[in-house]
């Protein structure tokens, strides 16, 4: 159990980066709001709570890893950081601009931080699973996390990823599903259904969670389910709202890849509690 | 008569080796570890192999992800999947974040036999080359192979490497010093060049032979690198024999032949034929059977000599 501290520390943490993300695409003009807001709870536990890592040292080999599998979730990824300190605030201006080591999609060698290159959906999961897979042959405590929307379901490659991590064992990865129920052409239920995800996960042999994905106690607790379930990966379905946090994006597809307008960020940012 | 070894059987040796003496090697496949030769691998190192079953877009995304993390993976399917249906996630996973993966793919080429048009590969060398990043390899034998695989443990970063199912003639009977990037004048000469790859170069070297009755002077500059291409090796035997016959287990398109005709028109424009797959798809038949279908002989090769040499100014 958390602290109400800590998780007061945590919540405050989010609704700062989900600013710095606002921010940050509007300046870049261009780049993924929904699905960016969606996950940065999620993001922020993980950054700020639950994972080892060393923003001094990223190449600390004891390290947690993250691989953000939803990759156009870039501006998450780069807030939190920022925040932790990989690199200067300053630097999330520069946001998909020519010559910025922040892409429009993560990419290892110009961000430090960045464990792989995502963007092509269902890829970065089998890359998690590759990074478990090294780590247990060096015999090392890491964790590896991967964060997927849930319309990447749809990629084939996920399965057969899903399946490989089952059939080595892989405790040491956890996947976490960003279950915010919409993709850029609409609801996920409607484009290609992939419910039920839980179900599919535990019929491939992982151990399954569900949460609210926007509550900071509930994805703490998870996550140490998820460390402590020996022999089996672990899924967490975490639902959430596309948009969180800023009332005029929730759930809203349009909104998958659309900054923020000026007058639209002034406004989020009200809502944000930010002047 | 030289000896006859399948490159792939090299491979499976030596990744061996190099699995004793660094234990950073891993290697993947897919369901195809026996034909590959990875079984060898498999057999000695059971914790330090992985088998993707038949899924080769995951084998090479668990391959990267196995690099992050500090491995040396050796990835292996058959030539067809690992460049065709595994091409993005070798674009994306490997090529892009220059990850140090080295996906060596068996059964290149028309050789592959009976199993037909399905499981040939004839575009693998075109796809491969176009990728920023990507290092392409095609050895010649066996001796090469090894010396070539070895090359590929030391050297950082992606590389796809095509090997053969079929045995081939040793060609580098005095051993093999192979650096990529380098090629090799198999034989000196000076009224044209066979710039060739594969087990394509043993048929050249043959061709040059039969030339050398006719008293022409045929050079055989074999290219086991496709990427970085030697260019100046080719550029010097384009400027003294003035002349070239490509000739690869691969379409015309893109692969070597593509790559030499880019290089001369750039550097040094002369007459080029090229010997390949004039832009078909091959076959069931048997390895010998389908060389001979679509003009992979050293009498073809002898024809695309004379050819050239009427086109020489």
């Amino acid at each position: 159990m958390l602290t109400d501290q800590t998780l007061r520390d945590l919540a405050a943490t989010a609704r700062h980066l989900r600013v710095e993300i606002l921010k940050m695409l509007n300046t870049a003009r261009s780049g993924h709001t929904g699905g960016s807001l969606s996950a940065i709870d999620v993001m922020t536990v993980l950054y700020f709570h639950s994972m080892r890592h060393d923003p001094s040292n990223p190449s600390w080999e004891d390290r947690d890893r993250f691989v953000l599998s939803k990759g156009h979730a870039a501006p998450a990824l780069y807030a939190c950081l920022a925040e932790a300190g990989y690199f200067s605030r300053d630097d999330l201006k520069t946001l998909r601009r020519l010559g910025s080591h922040l892409q429009g999609h993560p990419d290892m060698n110009k961000t430090p931080g960045v464990e792989v290159c995502t963007g092509s959906l269902g890829q970065g999961i089998s890359q998690a699973v590759g990074l478990a897979l090294a780590a247990r042959l060096e015999q090392r405590s890491t964790r590896v996390y991967t964060l997927l929307g849930d319309g990447e379901l749809q990629e084939g490659q996920v399965w057969e990823a899903a399946m490989a991590a089952a059939h080595f064992g892989l405790d040491n990865l956890c996947a976490i599903i960003d279950a915010n129920a919409l993709q850029i052409d609409g609801e996920v239920a409607k484009v290609m259904n992939v419910a039920p995800i839980g179900p599919k996960f535990l019929a491939f042999n992982w151990h399954v969670l569900e949460v609210d994905g926007h509550d900071i106690q509930a994805i703490c607790r998870a996550l140490d389910d998820a460390e402590k379930t020996p022999g089996r990966p672990t899924l967490i379905i975490a639902r959430t709202v596309k948009g969180k946090g800023v009332p005029f994006f929730e759930h809203k597809a349009s909104y998958h890849g659309v900054p923020p307008s000026d007058e639209e960020l002034g406004q989020a940012l009200e809502h944000l509690g930010h002047s | 008569m030289s000896e006859m070894i399948a490159t792939r059987d090299a491979y499976g040796k030596v990744l061996v080796e190099l699995g004793r003496e660094d234990s950073r090697i891993v290697a993947l496949d897919a369901d195809l570890s026996g034909s590959t030769k990875t079984g060898l691998f498999a057999k000695e190192f059971p914790e330090r192999f992985f088998n993707a079953g038949i899924a080769e877009a995951n084998m090479v995304g668990m391959a990267a992800g196995l690099a992050a993390g500090g491995m040396i993976p050796f990835a292996s399917t058959f030539a067809v999947f690992a460049a065709g249906r595994a091409f993005e996630q070798v674009r994306q996973s490997l090529a892009y974040p220059k990850m140090n993966v080295k996906l060596v793919a068996t059964h290149g080429g028309i050789t592959v036999g009976e199993d037909g048009g399905s499981h040939q590969s004839v575009e693998d060398l075109a796809i491969m080359r176009v990728l920023p990043n990507m290092t392409v390899l095609c050895p010649a034998d066996g001796p090469e192979t090894a010396a070539a695989i070895r090359a590929v443990a030391a050297w950082r970063g992606p590389v796809y490497v095509r090997l053969g199912r079929s045995k081939v003639p040793t060609v580098f009977t005095g051993g093999c010093d192979f650096v990529i990037g380098k090629g090799a004048t198999l034989r000196p000469g000076s009224d044209l060049t066979f710039v060739t790859t594969g087990l394509m170069t043993a048929q050249a070297l043959d061709a040059a032979r039969i030339l050398a009755e006719e008293k022409i002077s045929a050079r055989v500059l074999h290219l086991g690198t496709i990427k970085p291409l030697d260019v100046d090796l080719l550029l010097t035997a384009a400027r003294e024999t003035g002349a070239i016959v490509t000739a690869e287990e691969h379409s015309v398109i893109g692969g070597l032949g593509g790559a030499v005709c880019e290089t001369l028109a750039e550097g040094y424009p002369v007459p080029v034929e090229r010997v390949g797959l004039r832009d078909l798809f091959g076959q069931s038949g048997t390895a010998e059977e389908l060389l001979v279908h679509y003009g992979l002989t050293p009498a073809h090769l002898v024809e695309a000599a004379e050819r050239v040499l009427q086109r020489k100014r």
